[in-house]
């Protein structure tokens, strides 16, 4: 297949007019609505995407097919999250989704609603993306005004009404149930699951909350079916998958690719590999919360979840950082860690101090103030913070600081002093 | 709220603000939902969220003043205190730090003559580092109200700075065609 064969979400990804109407319905948009809502029910909709493989692109990776299937049938009320709070730091796919083809995404999310049976739909975008808040209420008012949206949508019977909300600021509202609480007027906070959204979520209600990037892939896999979607990726990893990549290579950007390609072939060919001048040394290759790879560890896996699974990280949102040899990883990490500790949102104890503790330490490390004891400490509190919480969050701080310790450990012991007199530690870090 | 004795501050909306706070009442099934778009809806006219405007919410929205607190703190984008007329945002987190974001950071500072996190003294600039942007194969990147200037080199700072003090907002990298 031709790289541009392959481009099924990205059609019009840098063109000045994809996020206009007329251009989309002239290359085929709202074909698969009319399909849907014309010559299918809902539970084929649920079925076809279920078949398709189609796994949600915003991070976790679950079968979204099986998901709109926890919604009970009987719901009287069932809403519809589209997940646009994109703040995974390295990954910003969603916003050239709803910046450059804003239509795809209201198609699938209307097709999605119809096979939840949700008649209310809110896309929810980061507050910082102020101009994309325009951009894609200006397309949702288009949808309206065509048919697309409101009352008996396409003389179905389908009614839908789709509220676009802006965010204002915090990472943890991407997390699903941060996310709902945050709709409801309330502080992003997670949720314990169960009851997981699906079945009682905003307001009580079943709701179901996907990506933009999954809801996107929609439309094709209604158009063109399931075998067609299938065609791309692996058995189990199915379709495409956009890679937003950053770092010093040749030409960062967003890439769409089947899912299970060599990052070999796509570093090289795609990414036209390093800069100028710059040397590769390690790869995030699923937004900053996945386990680091080495260059030696990333040049062997496939891009895909299993693949990156078995080596021992994930696929996560695709967003790709490429760390050059020039940077010294606890430089890195202390960049991270700040990260985690500003957005943790402090409802968990483990996390709230947890975070502060790892960000802390490292800080410490690189004046040159730590001791040999703080390395075993970093990991310590690694141990305290893992699968101890809510929602991902520890766990997403714990990734990082623990890949970046064990695979770049020496870099971390360059920094502690020999001379220094062991601090104390508290009881509760020498385990006892 | 803190002192009960207090006069309450005077707040209106515009008119077109008041337009708009109820037709935003009817997106949400609940007043309380209504609170997060009002923050914007006030904070977009005001250009921050004056106390008198808690006031105003929990009258019209029938919410408790410690549930408007409670989002104008939680969510960093919502201000209480007037700002700077330009805040300058500038991402340190990784993607931008590896592209020079510090580099950035450090020639702004210099040409401000303030430190990240200050204002400049007449109140016209404001220089803060903010957490990932999704602008990360565009960096280093800076957000500036509604919009980002990514790519930044010192000399795109510097035009960007000139133009600002004349009171001018460049074109920013995320300015695209709105009109059909």
């Amino acid at each position: 297949m031709s790289p541009d064969e392959c481009r099924i979400l990205s059609a019009r990804f840098g063109r000045p007019d994809g996020h206009r109407l007329s251009v989309y319905e002239r290359e085929g948009g709202y074909r698969a609505l009319r399909k849907a809502l014309g010559e299918m029910t809902p539970a084929q909709v649920t079925e076809w995407v279920r078949d398709s493989g189609l796994r949600g692109r915003g991070g976790a990776g679950f079968p979204t097919g099986i998901k709109w299937g926890f919604v009970p049938r009987d719901a009287e009320q069932v809403y519809f999250f589209v997940n646009a709070d994109e703040s995974e730091p390295g990954t910003f796919k969603d916003r050239y989704l709803l910046d450059y083809d804003p239509h795809q995404t209201i198609e699938g999310a209307i097709i999605s609603c119809y096979a939840v049976n949700a008649s209310l739909c809110y896309i929810y975008i980061r507050g910082e993306f102020g101009w994309l808040v325009d951009r894609v209420q200006k397309a949702v008012d288009e949808a309206y005004a065509a048919g697309y949206l409101g009352r008996n949508i396409l003389s179905s019977g389908f009614d839908l009404e789709m509220i676009v909300h802006k965010g204002a600021g915090a990472y943890i509202c991407g997390e699903e149930t941060g996310l709902i609480n945050s709709v409801e007027g309330k502080k992003g906070q997670p949720s314990i699951k169960p009851p997981f959204p699906a079945v009682s979520g905003f307001l009580g209600r079943p709701t179901i909350v996907n990506n933009v990037e999954t809801v996107a892939s929609v439309p094709y896999i209604i158009n063109d079916g399931v075998a067609a979607y299938r065609r791309f990726g692996t058995e189990k990893s199915t379709g495409t998958k956009l890679w937003s990549v950053s770092g010093p290579v040749a030409r960062p950007g967003v890439y769409e690719v089947p899912l299970g390609i060599p990052f070999r072939e796509f570093f090289l060919t795609h990414l036209g590999g390093m800069a100028k001048g710059e040397e590769l040394k390690a790869v995030i290759v699923g937004g900053s919360s996945v386990p680091v790879l080495t260059a030696a560890e990333v040049m062997n896996v496939n891009l895909d979840y299993e693949s990156l699974a078995q080596a021992g990280t994930m696929l996560g949102s695709g967003g790709m950082i490429i760390i050059p040899a020039s940077f010294n990883m606890v430089e890195l990490i202390q960049v991270l860690m700040h990260f985690y500790f500003d957005e943790s949102c402090g409802q968990c104890t483990p996390c709230r101090e947890g975070t502060g503790w790892l960000h802390k330490i490292v800080k410490r490390l690189r004046k040159g103030q730590g001791v040999a004891e703080d390395l075993r400490l970093l990991d310590e509190v690694c141990r305290g913070m893992a699968g101890m919480t809510i929602c991902p969050l520890a766990d997403a701080a714990v990734m990082p600081m623990q890949s970046f310790l064990q695979k770049f450990f020496h870099e971390f012991e360059d920094l502690v002093k020999e001379t220094a007199t062991p601090r104390p530690i508290s009881r509760w870090s020498r385990g006892e | 709220m803190n002192e009960p004795m207090e006069v309450k501050a005077a707040f209106e909306l515009s008119e077109g603000g008041r337009r708009e706070f109820q037709r935003l009442l009817k997106r949400y099934p609940t007043k309380q939902s209504a609170v997060m778009p009002s923050l914007w809806l006030i904070q977009d006219e005001y250009g921050y969220v004056p106390s008198g405007a808690v006031d105003w919410l929990v009258e019209n929205l029938s919410v408790s003043h410690a549930r408007v607190w409670e989002l104008l703190t939680f969510y960093t984008m919502f201000r209480s205190e007037p700002q700077a007329d330009y805040v300058l945002q500038v991402c340190h987190n990784i993607s931008c730090h590896i592209m020079g974001a510090r580099n950035i950071i450090a020639h702004l500072e210099k040409r401000l003559g303030i430190r990240l996190g200050e204002k400049t003294p007449d109140g016209k600039f404001a220089l803060e580092g903010v957490e990932c942007l999704g602008a990360c194969g565009h960096g280093p990147a800076l957000q500036l109200g509604k919009h980002y200037y990514e790519h930044l080199t010192p000399e795109k700072v510097d035009a960007i700075l000139e133009s600002l003090r004349k009171d001018v907002i460049p074109r920013a990298d995320t300015d695209r065609e709105l009109e059909e």
